[in-house]
């Protein structure tokens, strides 16, 4: 099921944003998810504040050679993934 | 409450980019920080870093698990390491480019010092995971271990019963587990019940699952025993049965549908019942390293079983040192060990030719094929140790069999 458009994704306890030898890593129990260019710029908008659907809009403007809707499709994708690895809560 | 074992073995530990598709799609017009790729490349060094730090504590423990994953030898109180000591090992491991530690032990909380250890860890910059039975803890020092920066708390069950739990564990210590449920849900940390799973307690999987459902954990943990040291002592009453193997299986991928985005299931499967071995530690020397209650580095729990390794101690060297130039860590790094038919096989890369610490209990050559593999020429051995267990009359009986249970160091 992907996620809903208005919800707003935050991390879940036991996740957050680490870095070692300057590369971003998204640290989650017993594992660890590298970040980079895309995938950080959504895991930083799972703050609680960012809806799913800004989160989609800002990146459709910082990747805009990329084709809108795969942007959206990815990004869905990528939250589905996390939400599934339990690294996500979404508040309605 | 060494239990990692069981977990760490089947090493999964994700540490690529999962964002393949995303990568890909967005790959022409240039991210903006492709400077941070760039830099790990150029900084890759032959030997990889290790990526976790598992910190065995202290051998000492409340509980008496027959499976418990510390050497049939263990270190008492007075060669534990200090505080001063661990905590150099911390800022050490972060240095080397370790993201995250394991606490376990023994039980790591029967260390009066553990708040501070964690607070240690935390500020070196690592991910701090805590494998405990409970016992010790009580609401205040769960507030202060949190405090200090605790991630994640893995709490271990032995069972979803009461009967079964204390049995396993040679005390009383189910009720306990409970209470510390309850003050978990006050606290932001994140929560896996872990439970070790065996002929005994394989046809409870449903009500562990529904005690988990009930709590405020996000992960489980099915971690079939793994058997090395007590375990192997007492694998006769422990190995399940493949009927029971088959329908765990069948239960557990349908609850990994249902409970999807709610809670995560992991589960490992008993070697013996694998066509191919698990890539034993994530690869020799390659992802963990361990560091045991006396400060001996070993690249897997039970490597002190494998005749002529010596280990270096923390004590004398640095981590870095020791994770690329000890001959412990090199031994069976990379394939120039591997005998026939790992040297040639297509699957090396994934499984490593299994587990070093079974081909020296199985095949009495720590060098040899993991016997649990299907084209090793000892598969046999385990296959007739898999015809007993599901031919004898014992194999369902409930009558309790004479454990050997792990006891207390001084």
């Amino acid at each position: 099921m992907p996620p809903e458009l208005n919800s707003r994704p935050h991390l879940a306890p036991g996740c957050r944003l680490g870095e070692s030898n300057q590369q971003r890593m998204l640290l989650m129990p017993e594992r660890a998810l590298r970040l980079n260019g895309p995938s950080l710029e959504i895991v930083e908008r799972c703050d609680g504040h960012h809806t799913v659907q800004q989160i989609i809009l800002d990146l459709q403007k910082i990747y805009s050679k990329a084709g809108p809707q795969k942007v959206e499709q990815d990004i869905l994708g990528y939250l589905a993934l996390l939400q599934k690895e339990r690294a996500l809560d979404f508040e309605l | 409450m060494a239990i990692l074992l069981f977990c760490k073995r089947n090493v999964l530990w994700i540490s690529s980019c999962s964002a393949g598709i995303l990568e890909a799609s967005f790959r022409f017009c240039g991210g903006p920080d492709r400077i941070g790729m760039t830099f790990l490349l150029t900084m890759t060094p032959t030997i990889p870093n290790p990526l976790a730090l598992i910190a065995e504590l202290t051998h000492r423990c409340p509980l008496h698990c027959v499976y418990c994953s510390n050497p049939l030898e263990l270190q008492s109180r007075t060669n534990e390491l200090s505080t001063e000591v661990w905590s150099r090992v911390f800022k050490e491991a972060a240095e080397a480019g370790v993201l995250q530690a394991n606490f376990t032990g023994g039980e790591p909380l029967a260390r009066l010092d553990i708040v501070d250890l964690v607070r240690a860890a935390r500020s070196a910059g690592l991910y701090i995971n805590l494998i405990t039975s409970g016992l010790p803890l009580d609401e205040t020092k769960l507030a202060a271990l949190v405090e200090a920066g605790l991630d994640h708390i893995q709490l271990s069950f032995q069972g979803a019963r009461e009967e079964t739990a204390n049995e396993i564990s040679g005390t009383k210590s189910h009720a306990q587990k409970l209470r510390v449920l309850e003050w978990l849900r006050r606290h932001r940390v994140a929560v896996t019940l872990n439970f070790v799973i065996h002929r005994r307690n394989i046809d409870q999987l449903e009500e562990m699952l529904a005690l988990t459902e009930s709590s405020c954990a996000t992960r489980i943990e099915f971690a079939n025993v793994q058997y090395y040291g007590w375990a192997f002592a007492n694998r006769e009453n422990l190995l399940p049965t493949r009927t029971q193997l088959n329908h765990s299986v069948e239960l557990l991928k349908r609850e990994q549908e249902r409970l999807r985005g709610k809670i995560r299931i992991e589960f490992v499967v008993p070697d013996y019942y694998a066509k191919y071995p698990k890539p034993c530690m994530g690869g020799w020397g390659r992802k963990l390293m361990l560091i045991t209650p006396s400060g001996d580095a070993l690249p897997c729990h039970a490597a002190q079983v494998i005749p002529g390794l010596s280990f270096q101690n923390v004590k004398d060297r640095s981590l870095r040192e020791i994770w690329e130039q000890s001959a412990a860590f090199q031994k069976f790094r990379g394939e120039d060990w591997m005998q026939q038919p790992c040297k040639t096989c297509d699957r090396r890369e994934q499984d490593f030719g299994g587990c070093r610490c079974q081909a020296l209990l199985l095949a009495g050559d720590a060098a040899a094929t993991d016997p649990v593999c299907s084209l090793a020429p000892l598969r046999p051995k385990v296959d007739g140790i898999l015809a007993a267990i599901n031919t004898a009359p014992s194999a369902q009986n409930f009558v309790q069999p004479s454990w050997l249970y792990r006891p207390n160091p001084a």
